[in-house]
């Protein structure tokens, strides 16, 4: 599992490339501290979700999420929340914010929350719970 | 590297590691191929969790799910209700982290409660074979900010500043041995050097430390040799630490890769190398002028100092030497400011202090703790108090070197001075807890066996005073000792203290000394009664069965291996005292309690 950088021939001779490093894997790594600060973005794994279709809204949550390099978001797995027929459910929870309720979500859905809700703050209403009820 | 959602961090440490955490992470891998897992969820080997005895160990992130004690069989479940449908296995969760069904950080729990982490930081949170993963977390960026924005008397003075003290034992200032180095006359080099020689009986926080975080030294000992004007730097590692090494050699080589050793470090006119040096495991290569000595090549023997290392260390040019612990603080020190560290702790020590708990004590393993913790604090709250419902009667500290704190001084609070007050030492950090079942004469004669063993043979003192020490004590377990043995242990005892060459000797004598101090009367007990009171010395015991509670049953009998125990079945049996070897085989047998020591 540990990234051999085979291929670095080259030496770092500032501080300037030691940076880039840790800004590289900040996010890696940041899974890992406990922190009140970190946006938590959550998906219904149970039976009814899965079923649904949560897997593939995971996996593009994830990887939206690895490609842009977001740092202090974790993406999680939680139980049936008890509206099945509105599987796939993805709720996003910001520190000091009312947490958003997504339903019916699917795979661009999932990559739109992140671009438009995630990095510049916007939430994507017309997906929302409240829309669909 | 790509984004992963959830990190497994299995335990690679020693302690975790020889109860077969290698094994689960290649079950994590095949069951998380078989779920399509694989490309979302990361499995990370770390350094030691502190929490030994509940090994091994597996932490899931971003939840913070603490499982202990997982066994291969476990993996499967862990990966398809955690990983895969994000449900928790509580039945797996340590304990302690589950409070009305609910799962507590792990910092809520109270063995990690008191603590605070500094040296141990990283361990349990990063890949130690990953030197990413280090810069992840701030690592060489204190080695950046000493050499493009500190001078070397700068970096000095805030070493100085922040009242760090050697964490190997002895608790010098380190800023002043900094100091003492750098003002050398150093024309024709100078060195820093590493003390990984871990020793003690107990101790293994630098393991550790080195396992879990190596690139944490790595960088101190670069900072070091900025500070003082090296350029060559050597880490001096025992080679029964074999994960230590190979971490070393692994991290040592990823940070010559990145050129964060070798020459021109981040463009600057600073170079520095490192290398490796493989001891054979004696004890008094601990020893700063035995440890140079073996260095250089020679058999591992002390000098006399002065001229002490600042000034002609190894191949007599001045080195700066210092242990692991001490280094594994140097980082943060130089990040966080001087004024940070000296927040914490007490007046004249700084900082925390790594502890190996070990003995009769719940929570087995690696704990760091604000210097000025109590003794109370450390037994009862982090370390889960003592099994069985036993009473504490003393703990050790300082191994060979150190002393006994007796119940009575539990609420002792843990500094260096404290600890010298009350006739121990903070020594490198291991924590022995004893509980009414030990016996402090024999817990001399353990350490004092030792020390004989481990004595290298150069000054008399050592090599003949601890062998007659050894051998009253020996007399007195075996009950023929008098009370003027006694008096002859304490003479000979204060004799080697001063007269001895090294560290070694002058310590030796201390664990005599400290239980003579606090359980004389144990001492009496079994000179004049010929008795030992918490039932250890086999010479003075005898077993008895108790014909009153005795059935009969023969199963005493049967058990004993050398047939000293006969009667009529349904009647009380008796033991031949005469062919008994005190293995206490029928004791543990008897269903009836009838059977007890004396």
């Amino acid at each position: 599992m540990t990234p051999k950088n085979k291929k670095r021939g080259r030496k770092m001779k500032s501080l300037a490339e030691l940076e880039a490093i840790k800004n590289k894997i900040k996010n890696q790594v940041e899974v890992r501290r406990e922190s009140d600060s970190s946006t938590r973005i959550v998906v219904g794994m149970a039976t009814c979700g899965i079923a649904a279709g949560a897997r593939p809204v995971l996996a593009a949550l994830v990887d939206e999420v690895g490609k842009r390099n977001l740092s202090d978001v974790n993406v999680s797995q939680t139980g049936c929340i008890g509206m099945c027929r509105l599987e796939p459910i993805v709720e996003v929870f910001e520190p000091g914010k009312e947490r958003v309720t997504y339903v019916k979500m699917t795979e661009e859905k999932a990559r739109k929350i992140i671009a438009d809700h995630i990095v510049n703050g916007k939430v994507v209403t017309e997906f929302t719970i409240g829309a669909a009820e | 590297m790509d984004f992963a959602r959830a990190h497994v961090l299995v335990c690679g440490g020693t302690g975790c590691t020889s109860s077969g955490s290698v094994k689960l992470i290649e079950e994590f891998e095949k069951r998380l191929a078989e779920n399509g897992l694989e490309k979302e969820v990361k499995i990370i080997k770390t350094g030691c969790f502190g929490l030994c005895a509940l090994g091994p160990v597996v932490v899931i992130y971003p939840e913070g799910a603490f499982y202990s004690m997982v066994k291969v069989e476990d993996v499967e479940e862990i990966v398809k209700e955690h990983l895969l449908k994000g449900r928790i296995v509580k039945r797996l969760l340590y304990q302690e982290t589950l409070e009305n069904d609910n799962v507590k950080s792990l910092n809520e729990v109270d063995f990690y409660k008191k603590q605070r982490r500094i040296a141990l930081r990283n361990c349990g949170v990063i890949d130690p074979e990953n030197i990413e993963e280090y810069i992840g977390t701030d690592g060489y960026q204190a080695l950046g900010k000493a050499l493009t924005e500190m001078t070397p008397e700068g970096v000095i003075e805030e070493i100085k500043k922040s009242g760090l003290r050697g964490r190997g034992g002895a608790g010098f200032p380190t800023g002043l041995k900094w100091m003492f180095t750098a003002n050398a006359n150093g024309e024709n080099g100078k060195f820093v050097a590493c003390n990984a020689d871990e020793g003690d009986p107990g101790a293994f926080m630098d393991r550790s430390i080195l396992e879990g975080d190596p690139h944490a030294v790595i960088e101190a000992m670069a900072i070091a040799a900025y500070a003082v004007g090296a350029d060559q730097g050597y880490i001096y590692i025992r080679a029964e630490y074999p994960i230590a090494v190979q971490r070393l050699k692994i991290a040592i080589a990823q940070a010559k890769e990145y050129g964060l050793l070798g020459d021109n470090i981040f463009g600057t006119n600073f170079s520095f190398n490192l290398e490796l040096r493989l001891g054979a495991g004696a004890f008094v290569c601990g020893e700063e002028t035995a440890l140079m000595t073996s260095i250089e090549g020679f058999r591992g023997e002390p000098r006399p100092r002065p001229p002490f290392p600042a000034n002609k260390g190894l191949w007599q040019k001045p080195t700066l030497l210092n242990n692991v612990e001490t280094y594994a603080n140097i980082t943060q020190i130089i990040l966080n400011g001087a004024d940070w560290f000296t927040s914490i702790g007490t007046e004249k020590s700084k900082g925390t202090k790594v502890f190996a708990l070990g003995g009769k004590i719940k929570n087995t393993g690696l704990v760091e703790i604000p210097m000025g913790t109590t003794l109370r604090e450390i037994v009862e709250e982090i370390g889960g108090g003592i099994p069985n419902g036993k009473k504490f009667k003393a703990a050790q500290t300082g191994g060979p070197s150190g002393g006994c704190i007796p119940a009575s001084l539990i609420d002792t609070a843990i500094d260096y001075d404290s600890l010298i007050a009350i006739g121990s030492m903070m020594g490198s950090g291991g924590l022995i807890v004893m509980d009414e079942d030990t016996c402090m004469v024999d817990i001399a004669k353990f350490f004092l066996e030792f020390t004989v063993d481990e004595s290298c043979g150069k000054c008399t003192p050592c090599r003949v005073g601890t062998k007659r020490m050894l051998e009253i004590l020996d007399r007195i377990t075996k009950g023929n000792g008098t009370l003027a043995d006694i008096d002859k242990l304490e003479e000979l005892a204060e004799g080697i203290k001063s007269t001895a060459l090294c560290g070694l000797g002058q310590t030796a004598p201390n664990p005599v000394l400290s239980t003579l101090r606090y359980f004389r009367d144990e001492y009496i007990a079994h000179v004049v009664d010929k008795k030992c009171p918490a039932g250890v010395c086999k010479a003075l015991l005898s077993y008895k069965i108790d014909p009153e509670k005795c059935k009969g049953c023969s199963l005493c009998a049967r058990q004993c291996p050398v047939n000293a125990i006969s009667g009529e079945i349904k009647s009380p049996f008796t033991i031949d005292t005469a062919k008994c070897i005190k293995c206490g085989a029928c004791e543990s047998s008897c269903k009836f309690n009838a059977i007890s020591k004396q």
